[in-house]
């Protein structure tokens, strides 16, 4: 990595001009060095580079009960496997203490490819159980003492592990013509005390299970989604989902292409937060690359994440009366959502798949209308509110089905990381716009909606007392978008610098994170996003237990997941 | 008032006296007859009723519903129950194929029996004797044996969970239509439709006699009516976000018509009784005192008033499906035996004290 001292002055003066863009990552305190048309090296450190600590397999899970218990780390950010090739198979895990907000990430390598071992921190945090068959799924690598490890995309029949670099994916699997199969039955790898594996089996179901299969083409499941549900009567006794029906391998297609490339793709994961999670990746590589866009940029991102997520909330609402069988309602909400489309459509030219952000700034600057529309939209859609509360909300139907129903404790949305509107109906305040405020949302006022019943009905709540905040957060920007470069000149081809960097924004349903690890090529060595949708999926088993079928519609409607994000 | 008996006596008499039929020929005539028009008013409503929920639904959605097919949509139900006629109709593997095409038709043919006993003017009745309200209750139970065995022959869960839940909502709500119409018995004192809508045709609606009992009476009757034709909020059978279709997922072409029909069809009967004991029936809507009014409205034929009642009732029905949102399986059991069960038995004394001390209109 070349240093470039004698710009180094010149880029700090450009930051304090505009001190009110903090980045998000954990060192906000330093300034991010910006310097628009050159990229590649930057003066300082990113802000968002990652200096994870190494951890040997061994002493992995000590480190990480330590860390559990006695640093508060209860929150598992993120569990990312990453292929080193020969420098052996990796897993970062990334922790945050809800309290303090202090992180740790920690990293393991395994060099052994054949049978890579790694502890599991299933007993630790209750979402590791999913991420660490993610892992697996993708690169092989057995976490020993997890109790359900099979794959959590793929098919069962799958061969090889198709995020290895050496992995021969096409070659192994030719397109099959059999049904595939699934399977009744788990395998635990357990560590035996003379260092051997064995493998234990468990059987998913009981005998007597009377299991139906909610999906993956089901009217309530929002998508592909496929939940395995036994019953008792109409009483749910456990849900198993099965994943992946529209899994694309995004993070494996990105390796291959560009940087600019990526950010196609990035649309189409959570198509209802297309906005930030475009920002997100924008804002990763901006950050990596020290690159500081325009105030105007930051506040148009703002407001169109919060259009955005206006627009998943509405279809929310409109959703989940769809689900509970209040129809008029649900066109209430779609009435409402095509003048947001409207607005986005002007600006952007795409309805669902915006294509908007682009690294160092936005891809065209906001339509002339835009303001005027957007200021028409406020006060229409405060007005509709208490349409919708007065049809819905208020509704003793509604209420009986909802209050009370699919109850989550804070602890237990902390250890499943159900960040975003699930989170803060049980009164974990994860809201990253007044933890780590990015773009412009330092310089407005608005508050983090909290509830403390953790039912559906807070989770209803929640979202549309989030619509007014983000109408009050938008009426703040929109008369006062300041001048300057929609879009600020980057190089032909973007280079990051070695390296791996993660940011963070707030999207619809929670934090949406883009971990990039870089070897300094133009494509990345490994993209992750952290899925705001996965530990939605994973809590429904917990949400749903001794619940009626029924419920489970009620619940899957309110922890609000979107299906193209938890398969990606 | 129209007195229906006149075209019916009139063709009786054709019938034996110019065509020669011995009485019994005359009888069978008039029965295939009288077969054929109820078997096309049915397809007749269904395609109204379809098309009244279709806009009556969308101008609730702020939409327009079917605009396309023909002048504000109109030929668009015909062309749908056209498409439903040509469909093939689909047999799953490993279904119990007699009872699966079994099903349909105890479904339709409980609808069309009980369509029969509705009373259309003074002196069409078809079906009509003097334990009509106990016939009526008997064969709309039918129904639900249909819906059972469709539940059970589909080899499908989905369809079994949708029957069986059909089953305990019907046969619970049940006892609030019968109890509710017991206590508009203990009222008129008959369980002929005829003698009902003379009686208030002579005296005054029900609603009005009754006064108290019978408006809750009618309330009652509207939520378990509603609930007996698994629509509105109670269409927990077939629930689509929950059970994709309920009891008839593996239905296809008419087979599936025939639950669509029956589903309007009913709707339509479950109003058809509330206007005949609760709103009069053919009867027409008469104000003491007020003679010019009463003239031009006993002008009106019953059959126009029987109907327009019918709809209006259906319309209510319809308000309702469109407002709220589905209950869930407990909350319906609970709130059939834990309120209105209570409720119409309390209601049913009520009634008759009131009749005893003659505290009625």
């Amino acid at each position: 990595m070349s240093e470039d001292l004698n710009k180094t002055a010149q880029s700090q003066q450009a930051a304090s001009a505009t001190p009110a863009a903090k980045p998000a990552a954990p060192a906000a305190a330093k300034p991010a060095a910006a310097r628009p048309a050159t990229p590649a090296a930057p003066a300082k450190p990113a802000v968002n580079e990652m200096k994870p600590k190494q951890v040997e397999a061994a002493k992995l899970h000590d480190e990480l009960k330590r860390l559990h218990d006695q640093e508060g780390m209860d929150f598992l950010l993120s569990l990312t496997g990453v292929d080193r090739e020969d420098d052996g198979l990796a897993v970062v895990y990334q922790l945050e203490n809800t309290t303090t907000l202090k992180q740790a990430i920690l990293e393991c390598v395994v060099t052994d490819r054949e049978n890579p071992l790694v502890p599991s921190a299933a007993d630790l945090w209750n979402i590791a159980c999913t991420y660490e068959r993610e892992v697996y799924d993708f690169y092989g690598i057995k976490f020993t003492g997890h109790p359900d490890m099979r794959r959590l995309f793929m098919r069962e029949d799958w061969v090889g592990y198709p995020f290895r670099k050496d992995d021969e994916t096409e070659k192994n699997n030719p397109l099959r013509m059999t049904n595939e199969p699934l399977s009744d039955t788990t395998t635990e790898y357990v560590l035996t005390e003379d260092g051997k594996v064995e493998a234990v089996e468990h059987a998913i179901f009981q005998e007597d299970d009377y299991v139906i299969n909610i999906g993956p083409q089901h009217p309530s499941t929002h998508g592909v989604l496929h939940f395995r549900v036994a019953l008792e009567g109409e009483r749910i006794r456990k849900i198993d989902p099965v994943l992946g029906y529209i899994h694309r391998g995004v993070e494996k297609i990105s390796e291959k292409m560009t940087y600019p490339q990526t950010l196609a793709l990035t649309d189409r994961l959570d198509y209802l937060g297309a906005m930030q999670n475009r920002h997100a990746l924008c804002m990763c590589i901006e950050q990596a690359m020290g690159v500081e866009v325009s105030d105007r940029v930051q506040v148009i991102r703002t407001i169109m994440d919060e259009l955005q997520r206006i627009d998943s909330h509405i279809l929310f609402f409109s959703c989940l009366c769809q689900d509970l069988g209040a129809t008029t309602a649900f066109l209430y909400g779609f009435r409402d959502r095509e003048k947001i489309l409207d607005i986005f459509e002007e600006t952007c030219g795409g309805r669902l798949i915006l294509n908007y952000n682009t690294i160092g700034g936005v891809m065209a600057d906001i339509h002339p209308n835009f303001v005027k529309r957007v200021k028409e939209f406020i006060p229409y859609m405060r007005k509709n509110i208490q349409e919708y509360h007065d049809i819905f909300t208020g509704n003793v139907i509604f209420q009986n089905r909802s209050k009370g129903v699919g109850v989550l404790s804070k602890e237990q949305v902390i250890s499943f990381g159900c960040t975003g509107g699930t989170g803060r109906a049980s009164g974990w305040h994860n809201d990253l716009r007044k933890l780590r405020p990015y773009a412009a949302y330092d310089r407005v006022q608005f508050n983090e909606v909290t509830r403390t019943e953790g039912d559906s009905f807070a989770r209803y709540m929640i979202r549309l007392d989030e619509i007014l905040e983000s109408l009050h957060i938008i009426e703040q920007l929109i008369d006062n978008i300041p001048e300057g470069n929609f879009r600020e000149k980057m190089k032909p081809i973007i280079k990051l610098p070695v390296g791996q960097f993660y940011s963070e924004v707030e999207g619809s349903r929670g934090r949406f994170g883009v971990y990039i690890e870089s070897k300094g090529d133009k494509s990345p060595y490994r993209l992750h996003y952290r899925s705001t949708g996965l530990p939605l999926v994973a809590v429904m088993d917990t949400a749903c237990k001794d619940n009626m079928i029924a419920d489970l519609i009620t619940i899957g409607g309110t922890v609000d997941y979107v299906v193209p994000d938890i398969d990606r | 008032m129209f007195n229906f008996t006149t075209i019916t006596n009139w063709l009786h008499s054709f019938l034996t006296t110019t065509c020669g039929f011995a009485e019994w020929g005359a009888i069978l005539t008039e029965s295939v007859l009288v077969a054929l028009v109820i078997i096309t008013l049915y397809a007749v409503f269904a395609i109204a009723l379809i098309y009244m929920e279709r806009k009556v639904c969308a101008f609730f959605q702020c939409r327009l519903g079917p605009m396309r097919v023909g002048k504000w949509g109109l030929l668009q139900v015909f062309s749908d129950v056209f498409k439903m006629l040509t469909k093939e109709i689909i047999s799953m593997r490993q279904t119990d194929q007699f009872l699966h095409n079994l099903a349909p038709f105890l479904v339709v043919m409980a609808s069309m029996i009980t369509f029969a006993c509705l009373p259309w003017n003074q002196g069409a009745h078809i079906i009509d004797f003097n334990v009509g309200v106990f016939f009526f209750l008997a064969i709309s139970s039918i129904g639900v044996v249909g819906i059972l065995l469709a539940g059970w022959s589909s080899n499908n869960k989905f369809s079994l969970i949708g029957a069986m839940r059909s089953g305990a909502q019907i046969i619970s709500y049940e006892l609030s239509i019968g109890l509710t119409m017991l206590a508009m018995i203990c009222l008129t004192g008959t369980m002929s439709f005829s003698e009902i809508c003379n009686d208030q045709y002579v005296n005054g609606w029900n609603i009005v006699r009754g006064h108290v009992p019978a408006v809750i009476a009618f309330i009652i009757y509207l939520v378990a009516g509603n609930a007996e034709c698994n629509r509105g909020p109670f269409d927990l059978p077939e629930c689509e976000s929950e059970l994709t279709a309920g009891y008839h997922t593996e239905y296809s072409g008419m087979h599936f018509g025939y639950y669509y029909l029956a589903e309007y069809l009913n709707l339509f009967i479950c109003a058809g009784m509330a206007s005949t004991i609760f709103l009069g029936g053919w009867a027409p809507l008469q104000i003491a005192g007020l003679d010019g009014f009463n003239a031009v409205m006993a002008f009106i034929p019953g059959a126009v008033w029987f109907v327009g009642k019918a709809f209006f009732v259906v319309f209510l029905l319809m308000w309702l499906r469109w407002t709220f949102p589905r209950l869930r399986i407990d909350q319906i059991l609970s709130l059939e035996w834990k309120y209105l069960i209570p409720f119409t038995m309390v209601n049913l004394v009520l009634m008759a004290l009131c009749v005893a001390m003659g505290w009625t209109f």
